[in-house]
């Protein structure tokens, strides 16, 4: 691994940034306390100045439809939204403008832009704070959904979402901020729509989304040597990397999905529908989803532990769909 | 109108249970770190407590309060119950919101409390709801909408004041300016120096008073108050003031140490015990005795808070929907 070296997760967002603002000057970052709070922006306004790096006023809807529409002009915005719950106050902009322009000019605009912020729990930020958005906005065609769980991904990915004509929606976790992890040194990015196998095994396909990657391969680990387990990691939600999804199935004969975001009409049902239609001889067990709990996320500590998917939660359902 | 001797009294009262609870609370905050059981973005009220407290003197128990992330002056300025506040931040059911609120989501509905808010803005076109209910219902009942001047940058605050003045509204926009939004200086966050001057582009008055005296609050409050409980619609308070604390716990201080040092000169409750004082209105031993009954208040809320058990995980769903 003389190529690698361990970073935590922000550094390597942030490096991703840096070389990105250095590689082209058309991007530009606008957002609230950027530098500050989460530190993923940090160092960007003293190297790249406050031209392309733009605090902004609370005013979300205003900075993300300025950056629709700079990105109609050419130039490569990047938008940090605080926590992501408040996509809310600037959902217009985000679901019916900058998903539907370039559609609607008959594919005349181009919509390079990134909505970057993050999101989840553990913080006991209550029900406005704590919610899961890639759901929110996988069901809106014309976006992109981006969901980095290691640290390697979180750069590469991150990197090809700036230089995408389109617009991205790039959700980071806040539980995964701190995770280290090796990266590779030097230029390399991570294309979208490409899932990988962050483990393999041959009982049963995991497929897991940002921090519940990492909850899955706790769990792996946990049974290794009982179970053998497979965990498939998506890194895009849209586009969705199906065909990974179903070789590692069709090899295994059984599917869990996990995630944090509510689990009704979520991105597990979704690829348990794929799977279904796809890979439906392959199954020898029915497919099972853990997912958050249909609720706004309560405050206390033990209501929030209650709403969210435990690494021990994994491993319960792993063993049931095997043993099934 | 300015306020009565024993109004005043009872607004010394209410900033020093503000202050007490707020340094409790942080105190309890740091204490609880390890145990994950009071976690999330506590904001606190201190340096504030003249806004809560002089514009809710203004206010019927029947009046409506919208509040903010950093909300646990008005709840407590509106008569809000101590005991409920301390059990909610440490999660208890016994809490205002059965422990599924926390910091920035305390109700109580009785008291005309209708909750904080963890969206920057996102209580003040809720205020419109009950200003318009009162004018439906033929009532004579104002609505205050508390938010801070980085909120003035969001579109509703603009929406809601043009819907309030176009309908005559019986609502008052309190914008507590304490000059910061996060680390953002206002300077940097509003095209204006003063919010007030807002109210003009919407056709209704708009003032700027010192938020760090709770009677020149109360005399715009409650002139605004007057205003809209005769039919006359809504106004802008604006009360500049100075947030103590960092932005919220867990977050480094930004400011600069000369600026935090100039912070005691604004104290608004030595500034205010002082007024009180000098103007034969209580004696220093009446400020005492209150120090001390404020201090038992907040200690028997503490231990209620702590002593209260967790809710029982099996009741998540409770308060979901009505069944
Ligand atoms: C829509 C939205 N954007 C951003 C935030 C993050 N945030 C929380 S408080 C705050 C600053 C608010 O400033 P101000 O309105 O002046 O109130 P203050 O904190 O000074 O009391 C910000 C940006 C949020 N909670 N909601
Ligand atoms: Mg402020």
């Amino acid at each position: 691994m003389a190529n690698m070296r361990e970073v935590v997760l922000t550094r390597a967002l942030n490096e991703a940034l840096h070389e990105e603002f250095k590689r082209d000057d058309n991007v530009f970052l606008v957002g609230e306390e950027v530098g500050g709070v989460f530190g993923v922006t940090r160092g960007l306004d003293r190297r790249f100045g406050d031209k392309r790096v733009r605090c902004t006023p609370i005013s979300e809807a205003a900075f993300t439809g300025l950056a629709v529409g700079a990105a109609v002009a050419g130039l490569r915005p990047i938008v940090e939204i605080m926590y992501l719950d408040f996509v809310t106050v600037c959902w217009d902009q985000i679901a019916n403008q900058a998903a539907k322009l370039r559609y609607m000019s008959g594919g005349i605009l181009k919509m390079p832009l990134v909505i970057r912020g993050q999101q989840g729990n553990l913080s006991r930020e209550a029900a406005q704070h704590s919610q899961q958005i890639e759901g929110w906005c996988a069901q809106v065609p014309g976006l992109k959904v981006v969901m980095p769980a290691t640290v390697e991904d979180a750069k590469g990915l991150l990197k090809s979402s700036i230089r995408e004509d389109n617009p991205v929606i790039f959700v980071e976790h806040r539980g995964l901020y701190g995770l280290k992890g090796p990266m590779p040194r030097g230029e390399y990015t991570t294309p979208l729509g490409v899932a990988k196998v962050q483990r393999e095994g041959s009982d049963i396909t995991v497929v897991a989304t940002s921090v519940a990657v990492q909850k899955s391969l706790g769990a792996a680990e946990k049974l290794a040597g009982q179970i053998s387990v497979e965990v498939v990691d998506p890194r895009t939600l849209v586009p969705l990397d199906t065909e990974t999804i179903l070789a590692s199935v069709r090899k295994t004969g059984r599917l869990l999905v996990v995630h944090d975001a509510p689990v009704r009409l979520g991105f597990g049902a979704e690829v348990v529908r794929a799977v279904t239609e796809e890979a439906f001889d392959a199954l020898q067990a029915a497919p099972r989803v853990v997912g958050g709990a249909n609720l706004p996320m309560p405050y206390s500590s033990v209501l929030e532990d209650a709403c969210i998917p435990s690494e021990d939660d994994i491993t319960q359902a792993i063993k049931q769909v095997v043993e099934s | 109108m300015k306020p009565t001797e024993q109004q005043m009294k009872e607004m010394l009262r209410t900033m020093l249970t503000i202050r007490g609870f707020e340094q409790t609370a942080c105190a309890l905050y740091m204490d609880n770190w390890e145990s994950g059981n009071f976690l999330g973005a506590l904001h606190s009220y201190e340096g504030q407590e003249a806004v809560a407290t002089g514009a809710c003197a203004c206010l019927r128990d029947d009046d409506y309060v919208f509040s903010t992330h950093r909300g646990h002056g008005h709840f407590i300025a509106k008569g809000g119950d101590v005991k409920a506040m301390f059990a909610e931040l440490l999660g208890k059911e016994a809490g205002c919101s059965r422990g599924r609120g926390g910091s920035m989501h305390m109700f109580d509905p009785e008291k005309g409390l209708m909750g904080g808010n963890g969206i920057v803005g996102g209580g003040i076109p809720l205020a419109l709801g009950p200003a318009f209910a009162a004018n439906y219902r033929g009532t004579d009942q104002v609505t205050v909408s508390f938010f801070g001047e980085g909120a003035s940058s969001q579109g509703v605050f603009h929406e809601s004041l043009n819907l309030a003045a176009l309908w005559d509204l019986p609502l008052i926009f309190v914008c507590e300016n304490n000059r910061y939004a996060v680390g953002t200086p206002v300077s940097q966050g509003i095209s204006v120096p003063n919010v007030s001057v807002r109210a003009a582009g919407y056709g209704c008055p708009g003032v700027t008073v010192d938020g760090d005296d709770p009677v020149a609050v109360y005399e715009a409050v409650s002139e605004a108050v007057a205003h809209a409980r005769a039919g006359n619609g809504p106004s802008l308070v604006e009360a500049v003031t100075h947030r103590y604390s960092t932005h919220c716990m867990v977050m480094q201080e930004g400011r600069e140490q000369s600026e935090l040092d100039e912070m005691n000169e604004h104290d608004p409750i030595p500034r205010f015990e002082q007024y009180l004082q000098e103007n034969g209105i209580i004696s220093a031993d009446e400020v005492q005795a209150l120090k001390g009954e404020v201090s038992q208040l907040i200690e028997e809320a503490v231990a209620f808070g702590e002593d209260a058990p967790f809710p029982d995980p099996a009741t998540v769903a409770d308060g979901l929907w009505v069944s």
